[in-house]
């Protein structure tokens, strides 16, 4: 019998604070006054805010009862993957803690900011190498935010050229926040679609291109998992009539160290290190999404960049053709201390290896469970892969009946419905940081499920049984959302 | 999720390979989604309509229609003008889900060409499409 890491527990319910305090508790005590007392204007006294009146035992019980309903990337495997959140080695949180770095504020003068502005100097030689580009800019909050600015160094290298552009081919594979981004920036964007192999055909890609259109936005690795085989016949057609090719970096992960962005012919493209890079951004962020672009966009770059003069760091603003400023002071600081010492740590050679294993485990699920359940393409995959619920529609059991169960098991749900080119997707990334035994259990479970669905179908559509909550009722909670307690 | 042989398709209706459906009332077109498009989509949570008086080609995209799974687009099954639209469905998307064909109308047309009617698929038609 196999032992799966899901069980039954005692699972302590917890009230809200405000229900919890009781008057005259507290939780520390304040020293002793040593000053006269002095006697507050009374515009600013009155009643203090409806906080509850806690003891230490109170609130420590609190939050670690609340952290024992969630479940986390360091409780279980996360089939989510890099998607939502790679595991993220606690060494960099130390490295982001140290006093130099955690109190350093953005308005200090640059000859008493050396080390931080050292590091994004470092940082960004680090992510052009990797990457096999020529310059980057760390400014971008996030994957959707470097979409933007790709979009805006489009416009900056076609309007300084003279002939501004206005439309964008973005095929279906793409993140859908691609076409949202070239909108915004004011291009219209043209949809194409992908072969039956599930990557973009030069051919559909000819028949679109023309003078009118700045370039296209390939993701790649795409989000089906695949590896866009034809990126670099795709540049050849888009560069010959002087347009630009923007590679949406998110999936980055199954490729680094791997893939020479530049050599394939990408001009832009953005990295989210909340993701390949290994910073935390659950919950929404905050992320960071740098762009690294071919020298010819360079003089575009965002400012303030950091540049070096005379063995000094320095904050420069005199590039004349900048499309200007994207976030406030230099990015989001924090999540790019962590992706240096990621990178740092890890090196050269261990970032290649990630990659790898990241790619060597989802081809290893999906070889495993192939058969059991329908793959949407039947090819080798980069670091995740793709089924969806065909064999089990006989039973009348869906995807999001499967993934429930799965909670049941031990495991966070995979991403689910999407892509949407794959009806009842399920996007399994197992990422490279997944022992062989965590995948075999995982991939146990998975057979486990299918078997359920044809012998006790019922039983999914009632999971999760063993979580705190069992099936959330999302079509009410879309319907009639309750947006205050 | 429903078998292909449980779909109910009324045979007074016409059907879109896209999902949709179009009535004939008069010199004006309903239009919906079929009971196909419903149980794929499961439970809509929003639907997004257009105004009285914009005009769409046959194909155009009229709307979007939001599930708890995905948002997907709705097609225009003829080409026109649309004179009403079901604002029911701004606080009851499930009309949707319950009953596809009669209170979950999306929006009434006034058909450019009426004869394109004449191009879409019966029932019959629509059913075999599904079944590939």
């Amino acid at each position: 019998m196999t032992d799966f890491p899901g069980t039954t527990g005692l699972i302590f319910n917890e009230p809200l604070l405000w229900e919890k305090g009781k008057k005259g508790r507290t939780g520390f005590s304040l020293p002793r006054r040593d000053v006269a007392s002095y006697p507050l204007d009374e515009s600013i006294t009155g009643d203090g805010p409806d906080f509850p009146d806690l003891s230490e035992v109170d609130v420590i019980r609190h939050y670690i009862r609340l952290s024992q309903w969630n479940f986390s990337v360091d409780s279980g495997m996360y089939p989510l993957g890099s998607c939502t959140m790679k595991y993220n080695p606690k060494t960099n949180e130390r490295q982001a803690s140290h006093p130099g770095f955690a109190g350093a504020h953005p308005l200090l003068p640059p000859h008493l900011s050396q080390g931080i502005l050292q590091l994004m100097f470092e940082l960004e030689k680090f992510l052009v190498e990797i990457t096999g580009m020529d310059a980057a800019s760390l400014q971008p909050a996030a994957g959707a935010h470097g979409e933007l600015a790709g979009m805006l160094l489009f416009h900056a290298y076609h309007k300084s050229k003279g002939t501004p552009r206005s439309k964008i081919i973005v095929p279906d594979t793409a993140h859908g926040t691609n076409p949202a981004s070239a909108a915004l920036c004011g291009y219209k964007p043209v949809p194409i679609k992908s072969n039956e192999q599930g990557v973009l055909a030069p051919k559909d890609v000819a028949q679109v291109m023309d003078e009118e259109t700045a370039g296209i936005m390939v993701t790649n690795p795409n989000t089906l998992g695949l590896f866009e085989e034809n990126v670099k016949a795709i540049a050849d057609i888009v560069h010959a009539k002087d347009g630009l090719v923007y590679c949406d970096g998110a999936n980055m992960n199954a490729v680094m160290g791997i893939v020479h962005m530049g050599d394939i012919g990408i001009d832009v493209l953005h990295l989210n290190l909340h993701k390949t890079f290994s910073s935390p951004h659950g919950g929404g962020g905050p992320g960071s999404g740098p762009v690294c672009v071919r020298n010819q966009l360079e003089p575009f770059l965002p400012v303030p960049r950091v540049i070096q003069k005379d063995g000094h760091y320095l904050l420069s603003i005199d590039f004349p053709q900048s499309i200007g400023k994207l976030h406030a002071f230099c990015g989001n600081v924090g999540v790019l201390i962590r992706a240096y010492s990621y990178v740092a740590s890890m090196g050269a050679e261990n970032l290649k290896k990630a990659s790898q294993l990241a790619v060597l485990n989802a081809n290893y699920i999906k070889e495993k469970l192939r058969g059991t359940f329908h793959l949407a393409y039947d090819r080798p995959c980069m670091h995740e892969c793709v089924f969806s619920d065909k064999y089990q529609q006989i039973h009348k059991v869906t995807t999001l009946d499967m993934v429930k169960r799965l909670m049941d098991y031990g495991f966070h749900p995979p991403t689910i419905y999407f892509p949407l080119v794959v009806p009842g997707a399920i996007m399994i990334e197992p990422t490279e940081t997944e022992s062989k035994e965590n995948i075999d259990l995982f991939i146990d479970s998975m057979n486990a499920i299918a078997n359920e669905a044809k012998e006790n179908p019922d039983l999914l559509r009632e999971a999760p049984k063993s979580a705190k909550r069992r099936r959330l009722d999302e079509t009410a909670a879309a319907r009639k959302p309750c947006l205050r307690g | 999720m429903k078998e292909l042989s449980e779909i109910n398709l009324p045979d007074d209706l016409r059907y879109a390979e896209s999902h949709e459906w179009a009535k004939s009332a008069g010199d004006t077109l309903k239009i919906g989604i079929t009971d196909y498009a419903q149980d794929q989509l499961g439970d809509i949570v929003f639907v997004e309509l257009p105004d009285v008086g914009d005009s769409f080609e046959k194909g155009e995209e009229f709307g979007t229609v939001e599930s708890v799974k995905a948002v997907s687009e709705l097609y225009m099954p003829v080409g026109g003008e649309v004179v009403a639209v079901n604002s029911v469905l701004e606080d009851s998307p499930e009309l949707v889900n319950n009953s596809p064909y009669s209170d979950g109308w999306m929006i009434e047309v006034k058909p450019d060409n009426p004869s394109e009617m004449d191009d879409l698929l019966t029932g019959d038609a629509y059913l075999e499409k599904l079944k590939g």
